[in-house]
């Protein structure tokens, strides 16, 4: 533990982010799966571009990390608000994009 | 051109991974880290959530320097790159002059850029720069050092000549793959200069432009050590950009909390600007394809 | 003899107008300080080496061209190795992830180098790398490997796969075939993007400056520490920031065949 405590100590940990960095992984390894599974093909659906599966989650995960600044900066509201309308928005985006 | 379907093909990727992901997942991951917390030193941090990141989308000295930078990168763009095409347009085709022009405008790229921060000054200044004191004779006060435009000029005029070459080679290159046939035959049907330029020789440059506007944007964007050198931020905070704004709080005043939130909201405007440049290039790239 | 055309008058200024700050920096290098702030003219006035003389026997500021060099040399070789069989995939086979890969690779490209400091700083202490020559290497990796993969993968899509499929029905083996036949048909492209690499290695100050203190200090961290400490001399500042124009020089003069055909990038 020790050792584990010498080399990461300095990158500060928190629960929060650690559980924040493994949701991502595991949202990796599920679209990896899915893909694996059933490989997408492109379509158009209601971007203005054509888009691939994981074209549209990488869309959504940089529009989540936007709408998540917007709420800060802009409303004084739960944190828990920006991320039920992120996660509505890549659901949108997945099945209609 | 048609690529074969193989998963294996990432063993051949493996190291490149491994190596990108130590100098770039740790560290973010750590800058992640520390923007939800505040240090007190000596491994000492307490978590604070979002408080960060609220500060730093409020402070207003961050909103100045993010438009300084679009500002910035937008006039160094809006003149590199038509410069470049131009000369590029210009240079001599064949013949012993050929190395030597392409020598020439490849010496300022290799300039270190503090070095380039160096040579600016020498020449800027109004009691030993040959710029400044030109200007002097000219009988126009230049002082980069007071003067908020003088230093935006300086600053500009510096990075237009560091890098407005590189547009010149990429260009340049992008030039010489035309087939002469293409001229031959735009020469047959009696096509202008003009005509020639934007039919033929344009649409080639394509390829090469995507790559000169997104190095030029990415590195524009990060630009630190140059203002750094020359105008330290100043005068008042008319050249502060962002990477300055940004070392100073990690650095000098060791503000790691704020410091790593500012990094994260920097990052993500970086990777959205350059997604859309890199997406809206593709997608035109293949759809003039079919 | 030809009427001078337009155009090539104005190429002419503006090669002209490219070399006057290196011109006035060579300038200063040739005088003492004195000179310098005393007299303006526009050639130098009592021309010495002693400037040059000063930094060649001071191991304080030759070891920083050293160090430089090094470190720029390792990032050099360490990219070339892995990002050639890299965009080798990426320019012939589709797998899993491979838009994104490219895609977060170039993310790194565009990453701010002062967003990186403090973690890097952290990072290269845990494990015990902190100012050595290969610590800067790596570090600059992360800007270098991107931007090779980026170049290499358009110069190897502009080699047709038959040569490939060629070489596999003669029955050489990956490894083989790599370096005897498809590398050679690529060397426009490796001269090229070691330019790059030794390009924006060489002339990084930043992540340089923070991951060394003394063994492995940089020229260009040694330029700017003596201007707080000592004062400003001009003269030996110019004179160390002419000496840091020599290894480009050098560099451009090996590449110099490529630069006409080979910076098109693959991509034309």
């Amino acid at each position: 533990m020790t050792w584990l405590h010498d080399s990461f100590g300095w990158m500060a940990w928190t629960w929060v982010t650690g559980g924040f960095f493994l949701t991502i992984v595991g949202l990796l390894s599920l679209m990896t799966i899915w893909e694996l599974a059933q490989p997408t093909t492109e379509r158009r659906g209601f971007l203005p571009i054509t888009t691939t599966r994981g074209d549209r989650f990488f869309i959504g995960l940089l529009s989540a990390a936007f709408i998540h600044l917007a709420w800060l900066g802009l409303t004084d509201g739960a944190i828990v608000w920006a991320l039920a309308i992120a996660a509505a928005w890549m659901a949108t985006l997945l099945r209609y994009g | 051109m048609n690529k074969v379907q193989n998963n294996r093909a990432w063993f051949l990727i493996l190291p490149v991974f491994v190596l990108v992901a130590f100098s770039a997942i740790i560290p973010l991951m750590a800058v992640v880290n520390y923007s939800v917390q505040d240090s007190f030193g000596g491994g000492v941090w307490i978590f604070v959530g979002t408080e960060w990141f609220e500060s730093v989308l409020a402070d207003e000295r961050l909103h100045d320097a993010l438009g300084r930078q679009l500002l910035f990168s937008g006039l160094v763009l809006a003149i590199q790159i038509p410069l470049g095409v131009m000369i590029a347009l210009t240079l001599p085709t064949r013949g012993w002059l050929v190395p030597l022009c392409l020598i020439v405008l490849a010496l300022p790229l290799l300039v270190p850029f503090n070095v380039v921060g160096t040579i600016w000054q020498l020449f800027a200044r109004v009691d030993i720069g040959l710029l400044g004191h030109t200007l002097a004779d000219l009988g126009i006060e230049f002082n980069y050092t007071d003067d908020p435009l003088h230093a935006w000029i300086t600053v500009v005029l510096m990075d237009v000549w560091h890098w407005t070459p590189l547009v010149v080679l990429l260009c340049y290159s992008g030039l010489r793959a035309i087939p002469p046939a293409f001229y031959q035959a735009a020469r047959i049907d009696g096509a202008s200069r003009y005509a020639t330029f934007r039919y033929i020789e344009l649409p080639k440059l394509r390829g090469v432009l995507t790559i000169a506007v997104l190095l030029r944007f990415m590195d524009s964007f990060m630009i630190f050590t140059e203002p750094f050198v020359v105008t330290g931020g100043g005068p008042g905070n008319a050249t502060n950009f962002l990477s300055i704004v940004l070392t100073n709080w990690a650095i000098e005043r060791r503000d790691l909390g704020p410091a790593a939130a500012f990094s994260i909201i920097y990052f993500l405007i970086v990777l959205l600007i350059c997604w859309m440049f890199y997406t809206a290039i593709t997608r035109i790239g293949q759809a003039d394809k079919r | 003899m030809k009427a001078v055309r337009p155009s090539g008058l104005a190429l002419t200024c503006y090669l002209i107008l490219l070399m006057l700050p290196l011109y006035w920096l060579i300038k200063m290098s040739l005088q003492s300080n004195e000179d310098i702030l005393g007299t303006f003219s526009l050639l130098p006035v009592n021309p010495s080496f002693d400037n040059y003389i000063t930094i060649f026997t001071d191991s304080s500021w030759y070891l920083g061209y050293v160090n430089s060099l090094t470190y720029v040399l390792m990032n050099v070789t360490i990219v070339l190795l892995v990002a050639l069989p890299a965009a080798y995939a990426f320019s012939r086979y589709r797998f899993i992830g491979d838009k994104h890969m490219f895609f977060w690779l170039l993310s790194n490209r565009m990453a701010p180098p002062a967003v990186f400091l403090l973690p890097f700083f952290e990072l290269y202490h845990a494990v015990g790398l902190f100012d050595t020559h290969i610590a800067v290497a790596l570090a600059h990796c992360l800007f270098n490997v991107p931007l090779a993969v980026w170049i290499l993968e358009g110069f190897m899509s502009s080699v047709p796969r038959e040569v490939d499929e060629m070489a596999y029905i003669d029955g050489y083996s990956f490894p083989r075939f790599f370096v005897t036949v498809f590398l050679p048909l690529v060397r426009n492209g490796v001269g090229v993007t070691a330019f790059f690499c030794f390009m924006y290695s060489w002339i990084e100050l930043l992540m340089a400056r923070t991951l060394t203190l003394t063994d492995a200090k940089p020229i260009s961290v040694t330029m700017t520490r003596t201007i707080s400490a000592a004062g400003l001399d001009w003269g030996l500042l110019a004179a160390a920031g002419t000496l840091t124009l020599i290894p480009g020089a050098l560099v451009i003069w090996f590449v110099r065949n490529y630069i006409a055909k080979g910076f098109a990038l693959g991509r034309v």
